[in-house]
């Protein structure tokens, strides 16, 4: 939800139009997630979910296991996952972008959380902006330095962490 | 200064703008972080409001109502079961004429506990004497619960402000967050016509068991208030034009020009319908778009205009009175009863409890609409047309 709301503050501050939300069920921790960014240069019209994302970021790899996480994904889509795997160990299908980056070592690394419970949604998006590029990283950065209640600096410096170690494999067909 | 913030905080946003002197609080999801950024801006000493804890949203509307009696502004948010909970002392702050403002994130009533979109909360109190306002986008919340004051104070009747719950309670967008100093030439301090004051002792609320006519002159009294609002509204919202640069009237049209199927609809589903309806107008499909925004007191005057000759009118509840149907369709049809050229009206309930309202289910809507006669139901559920 945090990053879904980051991204759309970074989006806006390069002057484009932007929407996030969450779908959520119960409010309990651990819960999967759900959460939506529009991107556009014009004022944002549909107001319902996304079903067919241009890319898909996933914070949590085991969530693979449970959720279709290329259910309408379009081909040439980016996957982002934050996995210590290679993206060409990822078991996907081939015509999607994949890519990973270890954004728990990471954020434990700049005491975002504990090695059991590693706050990623920030560092994440620093690899999203290097692969994708739909939002420069300069701009995530000031977003989150905005956003963070918190350990402004070190969600900042994770995600430039994460943008340079990011690992990508394009599409094999 | 314009933001990225969710609706929820639009609301915090323009109820600390209108400068109340009073709030109640109470949680419950989704409607939680409205009062949660106003606990923030009230330990930050942004507001300056004295904002209480209560024991439940009952309580909430209580408190309300007894700082609205000593003559200063007040402002309360609740949603769903907080407001089922609130229903008695709706009457209460109507009948006293105390111009309170809430914030109602519509959710759908339990069994069993869902957070999902859902106007049957809030419609269900439409007897109550509330005026109640559509919200469509995160700004339209802000303005309006600044409009709503204006409203409120003039007409002295309570108004509440519904937002959809995560199509806006959650949803973050882009929102132009107004100088005070323009707000406040906008919406003046208030001044009550009475007050609880010891320095000018009156009778409130005297029993009126013995006396029931001065009871039934108050309810007509009520009544003629609701009656001014179209009027006074169309005033406060293009005031807020001049200053802002916005403005929402009562209801919005939406190519209604020569056509042959309109769609009425309130809340944020109205975006996704909006662009429906551009597509089929593309196709040369003479479809058009009536969005509700003030939904009490129903505006009969601009539906009886607007729809007169029209061939059909498909009307999207996402609300339902059990053993009745749509209440938008029954006020719209109760509405058009009285006019000549009366359309076919074609009643639908959709995203019922959350369920998403996307394009196909909208496009299918509108269809199955151009192809019938007439509704082969007096009640028609989006899914059995799937």
């Amino acid at each position: 939800m945090t990053a879904a709301n980051i991204l759309a503050v970074a989006a806006f501050k390069e002057g484009r139009y932007c929407q996030s939300f969450p779908v959520f069920g119960g409010e309990r921790r651990g819960a999967p997630v759900l959460g939506f960014t529009r991107i556009d240069d014009k004022k944002v019209s549909l107001r319902c979910k996304v079903y067919e994302p241009d890319h898909v970021i996933i914070l949590d790899p085991a969530l693979m296991q449970v959720v279709d996480v290329t259910a309408g994904l379009k081909d040439e889509a980016w996957i982002v996952i934050n996995s210590g795997q290679a993206p060409e160990e990822i078991h996907l299908p081939a015509k999607f972008n994949i890519a990973t980056v270890d954004a728990a070592s990471i954020a434990v690394k700049h005491g975002l959380g504990s090695p059991r419970d590693p706050i990623v949604n920030t560092a994440i998006l620093g690899a999203f902006s290097r692969v994708v590029g739909a939002v420069g990283l300069e701009a995530v950065l000031e977003a989150i330095r905005e956003e963070s209640p918190v350990k402004k600096e070190e969600n900042a410096a994770a995600a430039k962490e994460a943008y340079e170690l990011v690992r990508s494999c394009k599409r094999r067909e | 200064m314009e933001k990225v913030i969710s609706g929820n905080y639009a609301a915090a946003y323009g109820a600390k703008l209108a400068r109340p002197k009073f709030i109640a609080f109470y949680p419950i999801t989704p409607q939680t972080t409205i009062v949660e950024k106003l606990a923030d801006f009230s330990s930050s000493g942004e507001l300056e409001a004295k904002f209480i804890p209560v024991e439940s949203e009952h309580s909430a509307m209580a408190a309300c109502i007894g700082a609205a009696n000593t003559g200063v502004r007040t402002f309360t948010a609740t949603s769903s079961q907080g407001l089922a909970l609130m229903h008695e002392l709706l009457f209460w702050a109507a009948g006293a004429r105390l111009p309170i403002v809430m914030s109602n994130v519509h959710r759908a009533l339990a069994p069993p506990t869902n957070l999902g979109a859902d106007q049957t909360d809030s419609f269900a109190q439409r007897d109550t004497g509330w005026i109640q306002l559509e919200c469509e986008s995160a700004q339209e919340v802000l303005d309006s619960i600044l409009q709503a004051y204006r409203i409120a104070e003039e007409v002295m009747l309570p108004c509440m402000v519904c937002h959809d719950a995560f199509y806006l309670s959650h949803t973050y967008e882009p929102v132009d967050i107004p100088e005070a100093e323009l707000v406040d030439s906008y919406l003046p301090p208030y001044v009550p016509p009475f007050k609880l004051d010891s320095e000018n002792r009156l009778t409130f609320y005297a029993s009126s068991t013995r006396c029931p006519a001065t009871q039934y002159e108050f309810r007509y009294h009520a009544q003629q208030a609701m009656e001014r609002v179209p009027a006074v509204l169309r005033k406060a919202d293009e005031h807020f034009y001049e200053l802002f640069g916005r403005r929402y009237g009562i209801v919005e049209e939406y190519y209604l020009d020569g056509a042959e199927l309109v769609i009425v609809a309130a809340g944020t589903m109205v975006s996704t319908v909006r662009r429906v309806v551009e597509e089929f107008r593309q196709r040369g499909e003479r479809v058009g778009l009536l969005r509700i925004r003030m939904f009490r007191p129903f505006p009969k005057e601009e539906i009886r205009h607007l729809l007169k000759g029209v061939p059909k009118v498909a009307v999207f509840d996402r609300n339902i009175s059990l053993g009745e149907g749509g209440i938008l369709s029954q006020s719209i049809k109760s509405a058009l009863y009285h006019t000549d050229q009366k359309p076919v009206v074609f009643g639908f309930i959709v995203g019922l409890c959350g369920v998403d309202i996307t394009q196909d289910i909208v496009g299918d809507i509108v269809d199955y609409t151009l192809q019938q006669d007439t509704p082969e139901e007096d009640i028609i559920w989006t899914e059995v047309i799937r």
